[in-house]
């Protein structure tokens, strides 16, 4: 008999969580267990993975998800999202404007140069993936003299603050559709209604800030490889840290209650037949932006807002430009969830399944008689 | 868990929920779409139904869950544990007659329901029309239109291939004469049990986000044709008799097979509690 149908569910589910347990500290004597502020430095990838697909800004308890789930990332998002789920929504941000970040990273593809220069920063994008042998077994001792000598000699103040942003030139000379303010006044909240198609581009937006990174990126490379045809320049990409801005209590004055690290890129893709036809043609734009810092999931976001904004004016031709099929297929928690419940016991519809194909069987057995 | 509310999600939440069952109740059938909070559980481990629970749970209610019939089933275990542990003071039973508050994946339970119990369902998918449309857009049209000639023309289809209807379970059912609903996953043989309900019947539906309900005494029909009627699942054995469980000897329940360790097929029920207190009667 199965693992469900008589009594010792409450035992065995006891069981597997001791077994987990025992997979978290099996490394035994001699070992330590993971700092949280270990994770979130050194595992700076993965969890900015976690802020942005768990939906909550909390660094420190992103660590502790990465932490107890042993590094899952889908496991890891979905403890943060779950934690979320308890808390009221106490305040509405404005929305912000990204030109004051402190960036630690920006470049942009279309220009060569660009006002305030380029700022490579960080990145994996030109290194050699050759295996780093000498961190095989690096000593603390190794570890922390490398973080006093680097950028010992540099003086503190090479960085301005902020950046104008790239997209703004492009904008001055017309080339790109004017701001839309009305649609900037009223963002749509996904964790507080329900998407209902046709959606807004908020929601859009929202629901991809918060995706999964893989789910993103094929359906992106999906477009990106001739199923559709977005054909993006990264106009700009930039990393960085961004001021959070909350309406005081009191006042209603916005105050600076702390900072977020956020990528964001904005792409430019070629022209379309505009709606407005005494209207000169603009390039078009495509958004992306997400919690820590992931480059791939912000360009793979960006080519699917714009990807979805022209299957949401001329209908989708692909997959990639249909809203529902993106919208409700990115969500890491949704889809991990629903793939493991197969795990669950099925048997009433299995049971039902066998007495169909069995009287189907009985029927053409007769018939064939 | 202290810094957790009674019954997990936040007041704003459970209001929500609410004000969409209400709703959900007012339109028979109709798929209320609502936010959906994250659960500490899969998505797909009946979040849906856990919302709609933790939504009306209070300290007077008596919680039964249960999982293909059974209330030792590991998902219900685990999903009573978490409703006891987050909402203090509650009783939880096995008993059907005790129950206020009965959360089920796939099964409803043997017994008729009370006027005084709810019965909460957990839905994997929440529409009967997605086997004949994915847009979720143009279901929602012809929904509203009660345009459901597709389903027919699947069940035609059906009949035409292989002399039968093959819908083993999620069999759409029609309620109160217009929405057409998945029931949830329960078997062809709970269906019946689905129409003139004294108990209000609420399907929760977490990953896909909607709310829909059975109001008590409201028309449930399977969707079927006059000259091939719906049928119920078949547990007549080769010489024609009702097979019985055997434990309880019932010749009615619902049965769930399996092969014991000498291989051979056994029946028994699948609701579990009704299967003890039949045995507990025949001992008396």
């Amino acid at each position: 008999m199965g693992y469900v149908a008589i009594k010792g569910g409450g035992k065995a589910i006891e069981g597997a969580a001791d077994a987990m347990e025992y997979l978290r500290v099996r490394q035994a004597e001699g070992a330590v267990p993971l700092d949280i502020a270990t994770i979130e430095n050194q595992l700076y990838f993965l969890h900015g993975r976690i802020l942005s697909e768990g939906g909550l800004y909390h660094p420190k308890l992103a660590a502790l998800a990465i932490k107890q789930s042993l590094g899952d990332t889908l496991e890891a998002s979905f403890a943060l999202r779950a934690y979320r789920s308890t808390k009221p929504r106490l305040l509405e941000t404005a929305a912000h404007d990204t030109t004051d970040m402190r960036l630690i990273r920006r470049i942009s593809a279309s220009f060569k140069d660009i006002p305030g220069g380029q700022m490579l920063g960080p990145t994996t994008d030109y290194a050699l993936r050759l295996l780093r042998m000498e961190l095989l077994n690096e000593s603390p001792e190794q570890f922390q003299a490398i973080a006093k000598t680097l950028f010992a000699g540099l003086p503190e103040q090479t960085v301005p603050d902020s950046f104008p942003k790239v997209l703004d030139s492009l904008r001055a000379e017309g080339l790109l559709p004017k701001v839309n303010q009305a649609a900037r006044e009223q963002p749509f909240d996904i964790t507080r209604e329900p998407l209902i198609f046709p959606v807004p581009r908020s929601a859009a937006l929202a629901t991809m800030a918060r995706g999964e990174t893989g789910s993103l990126l094929a359906i992106a490379y999906s477009n990106m490889r001739g199923y559709g045809d977005v054909h993006p320049t990264v106009a700009e990409l930039r990393v960085g840290y961004l001021p959070v801005m909350l309406p005081h209590p009191i006042t209603g004055e916005l105050v600076e209650a702390g900072e977020v690290l956020m990528t964001e890129c904005e792409v430019v893709a070629m022209y379309q037949d505009n709606e407005n036809k005494n209207a000169l043609p603009t390039f078009t734009l495509g958004y992306g932006a997400c919690f820590g810092h992931n480059e791939v999931k912000a360009i793979s976001m960006a080519i699917l807002d714009r990807a979805l904004q022209k299957g949401m004016q001329d209908g989708p031709e692909n997959p990639s430009e249909d809203p529902e099929f993106v919208l409700l297929h990115v969500d890491g928690i949704d889809s991990m969830g629903f793939a493991s419940h197969y795990k669950m016991p099925h048997y009433v519809t299995f049971q039902s399944d066998m007495d169909r194909l069995r009287t189907t069987r009985q029927k053409q057995e007769a018939n064939d008689e | 868990m202290s810094d957790i509310n009674f019954a997990f999600l936040d007041e704003y939440a459970k209001r929500e929920i609410r004000r969409s069952i209400i709703k959900a109740i007012c339109i028979p059938g109709y798929q209320v779409p609502y936010s959906s909070r994250e659960m500490p559980m899969g998505r797909g481990f009946g979040t849906g139904g856990l919302q709609l629970t933790l939504a009306l749970i209070g300290i007077d209610d008596t919680l039964k869950v249960i999982d293909q019939g059974s209330d030792d089933s590991v998902n219900a275990v685990n999903l009573r544990k978490f409703i006891e542990m987050t909402c203090p003071g509650i009783n939880t039973t096995t008993c059907l007659q005790e129950a206020t508050l009965i959360q089920s994946r796939h099964r409803i339970p043997e017994r008729p329901l009370r006027a005084d119990q709810i019965l909460v369902l957990q839905v994997p998918y929440p529409d009967a029309l997605v086997i004949v449309e994915p847009s979720e857009d143009k279901r929602k049209i012809m929904h509203g239109e009660a345009d459901y000639s597709r389903l027919l023309v699947k069940l035609y289809e059906d009949i035409v291939k292989f002399d039968e209807i093959t819908i083993s379970h999620r069999y759409p059912t029609r309620i109160n004469g217009h929405y057409i609903i998945d029931p949830s996953p329960i078997p062809r043989y709970d269906v019946p049990r689905l129409n003139n309900s004294e108990a209000l019947i609420l399907f929760g539906a977490g990953r896909e986000k909607k709310i829909y309900a059975v109001p008590p005494h409201c028309p449930a029909e399977p969707l079927a044709f006059d000259d091939v009627p719906f049928r119920i699942e078949d547990f007549t054995d080769s010489n024609g008799e009702r097979r019985a469980c055997r434990l309880c000897g019932s010749k009615t329940s619902f049965l769930d097979e399996f092969i014991d360790e000498h291989g051979v097929r056994i029946y028994q029920c699948s609701d579990s509690d009704y299967c003890e207190q039949q045995q507990e009667l025949a001992h008396e």
